[in-house]
């Protein structure tokens, strides 16, 4: 396949960047995305050029490392599929394709494709975790019984691999898909009751803070994110918000 | 945001219940919608609901405007290639633009009836009716007459040609009977209490409506006398256009908003959220179109 690619390029968190053209070709439709990156990346650097730089990782689709918006999409075209995941047969010969990093306020560029999603750490600090006791008589999570529902819930919100792409895809630039997958992973247990109502406060009050957007219900999210989180979540982390908003003390 | 939306959405269909009287035309029918009209106007339950109704709309609109700043900031550099159509739909992204629309919509509407009807110095028709009195013309010959009457607040009638009307209220005697009296007694005598009201009219916003949207004459009973002021509207074509629109736009904003805002309020539940979309989509559908067929309708046979 031949194709032109037209990438962000930008030095570093001050530089103004912008779209650079860069014809390839020889790229097999077998390859991930990441593969062709790294031919071109191969080129760039035998014709004395920088590098492109891009996040990643595991390449198989669970460290959510891999962020590329991908001819107007997180991820690219394909659904349910991180960058790592996503193949070269889904272009066709002759394409462009347009690369950009993830856009956010939340989100600074460091470098072309690389930006900086430590703001989600710091939501999960906020709020994140459960106590457990851990004197010597630590309890066996599974002596604890939870409706299998509940269960498969906790489950489906906890396989966030918090990639970003939500945010990435939002119109408003909002992390609540990501932020309500990690306060539904807990509100569902029993485990997570004891931070319940602190746990939804600080952790919207930390998404806030680190300047993303507010939910509209586009809906897009929903639809980008590689794990296939699930609106309801945000319905869940809403209820839970109001809740805590007029009953904590 | 929610809570202001849903509020609007009951409040669309208690408006629209009484436009849909709008529908029916004749005495009976002006009459019913006229005195419905001095009801909304003057009950005290109807006045709380409408100051909600007016905050609603002011913080819906100013918090919506707020969200979408907010918003805007939270991307400052924007995407050179976006393909937004293949993960939402364009209404639900453009709430603000529709939102804006219904505002400016709401501004123009309240100019058209309710500055007529709740201020007090507009000019505005009052409610009359054609009474019939036979009258004997010649030996065994008897004719109908017809008599312009005002049908006042307390169930009486009163001729439009024996009364002085202010504002809502009938008095007596013309001016100039008025001071015909005066002179002739006490040219310096002030007339405290010697004209007394003798009843209050209903403003006849059914024939108001009937005159704004229809292009044709108008009724008769609206041109004739013109204490009324009413004539047929020259740009009624425009404004009947302006308000079929606006109502396609209310359609998309509710055809997003309804449903989203149950998904603010965190109700979202596997076994309801297709009745709340139907219900959403039908209520987006519906309502506003209900509202649009009653401008297109004068318009079509008046
Ligand atoms: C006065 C002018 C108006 C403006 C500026 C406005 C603006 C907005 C905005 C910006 C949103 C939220 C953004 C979004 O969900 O994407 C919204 C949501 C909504 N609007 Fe309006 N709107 C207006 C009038 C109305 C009217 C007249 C109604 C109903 C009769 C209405 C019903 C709703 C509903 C139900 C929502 C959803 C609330 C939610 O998502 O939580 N709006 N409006
Ligand atoms: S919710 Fe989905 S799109 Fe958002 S961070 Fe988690 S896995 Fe990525
Ligand atoms: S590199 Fe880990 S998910 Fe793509």
């Amino acid at each position: 396949m031949k194709l032109t690619l037209k990438i962000w390029r930008q030095k570093d968190r001050n530089d103004k960047g912008k779209i650079e053209t860069y014809p390839i070709d020889n790229v097999s439709e077998h390859m991930s995305f990441l593969e062709m990156m790294d031919v071109l990346n191969e080129q760039l650097i035998s014709e004395g050029k920088e590098p492109v730089a891009f996040d990643h990782d595991c390449r198989e689709g669970i460290c959510g490392m891999c962020s590329m918006f991908i001819n107007g999409e997180a991820h690219g075209p394909d659904r349910g599929v991180t960058t790592c995941q996503l193949h070269m047969r889904k272009f066709n010969d002759g394409d462009t394709i347009y690369v950009e990093p993830f856009r956010a306020k939340g989100f600074p560029v460091i470098k072309d494709l690389v930006v900086d999603r430590t703001a989600f750490d710091r939501i999960q600090h906020a709020g994140g975790f459960i106590s457990v006791n851990t004197s010597g008589n630590t309890q066996d999570a599974n002596a604890i019984p939870i409706p299998k529902n509940d269960a498969d819930k906790a489950f489906d919100a906890a396989t966030c691999i918090g990639c970003g792409a939500c945010v990435a895809t939002c119109k408003n630039a909002s992390a609540m898909l990501f932020v309500s997958a990690k306060v539904s992973q807990f509100a569902l247990l029993p485990q997570g009751k004891v931070e319940a109502q602190q746990r939804v406060l600080n952790m919207v009050e930390q998404m806030d803070k680190e300047g993303f957007g507010n939910c509209t219900n586009t809906g897009a999210c929903e639809i980008e994110c590689p794990k296939g989180i699930s609106l309801e979540n945000i319905a869940r982390m809403n209820r839970e918000f109001l809740k805590a908003a007029v009953t904590a003390e | 945001m929610a809570l202001t939306g849903l509020f609007l959405c009951v409040f669309l269909i208690g408006h629209l219940a009484g436009n849909l009287q709008l529908l029916k035309d004749g005495v009976e029918a002006k009459r019913a919608f006229n005195e419905y009209a001095h009801f909304m106007g003057t009950n005290i339950f109807i006045k709380v609901l409408s100051y909600l109704t007016y905050i609603s709309i002011l913080f819906h609109a100013i918090d919506g405007i707020l969200l979408t700043v907010q918003n805007k900031k939270a991307r400052p550099v924007k995407y050179a290639y976006e393909k937004p159509n293949t993960n939402s739909k364009w209404y639900s992204r453009s709430m603000a633009v529709l939102g804006t629309l219904i505002l400016i919509f709401i501004v123009l509407h309240m100019q058209h009836f309710w500055y007529k009807m709740k201020v007090s110095s507009a000019p505005m028709a009052l409610h009359t009716e054609n009474m019939y009195q036979p009258r004997m013309v010649s030996q065994g010959v008897i004719e109908d007459t017809v008599v312009k009457v005002y049908y006042t607040t307390n169930g009486s009638y009163v001729p439009v040609s024996e009364v002085t009307v202010k504002g809502k209220e009938f008095y007596n005697n013309t001016e100039e009977q008025i001071k015909q009296i005066q002179n002739q007694y006490d040219p310096n005598y002030q007339p405290k209490g010697q004209n007394p009201k003798i009843g209050e009219g209903y403003k006849d916003l059914h024939s108001v409506v009937y005159a704004f949207f229809g292009h044709n004459k108008s009724d008769e009973g609206v041109t004739a006398t013109d204490k009324t002021g009413l004539s047929a509207n020259k740009y009624a074509l425009p404004f009947v256009i302006l308000y079929v629109v606006s109502m396609a736009v209310l359609a998309f904003h509710l055809m997003h908003g309804f449903a989203s805002a149950f998904q603010s309020l965190g109700l979202n539940h596997r076994r309801y959220n297709k009745l709340i979309k139907i219900t959403g989509t039908a209520f987006a559908i519906i309502v506003p179109l209900l509202f649009a067929i009653i401008p297109v309708v004068i318009y079509l046979t008046k």
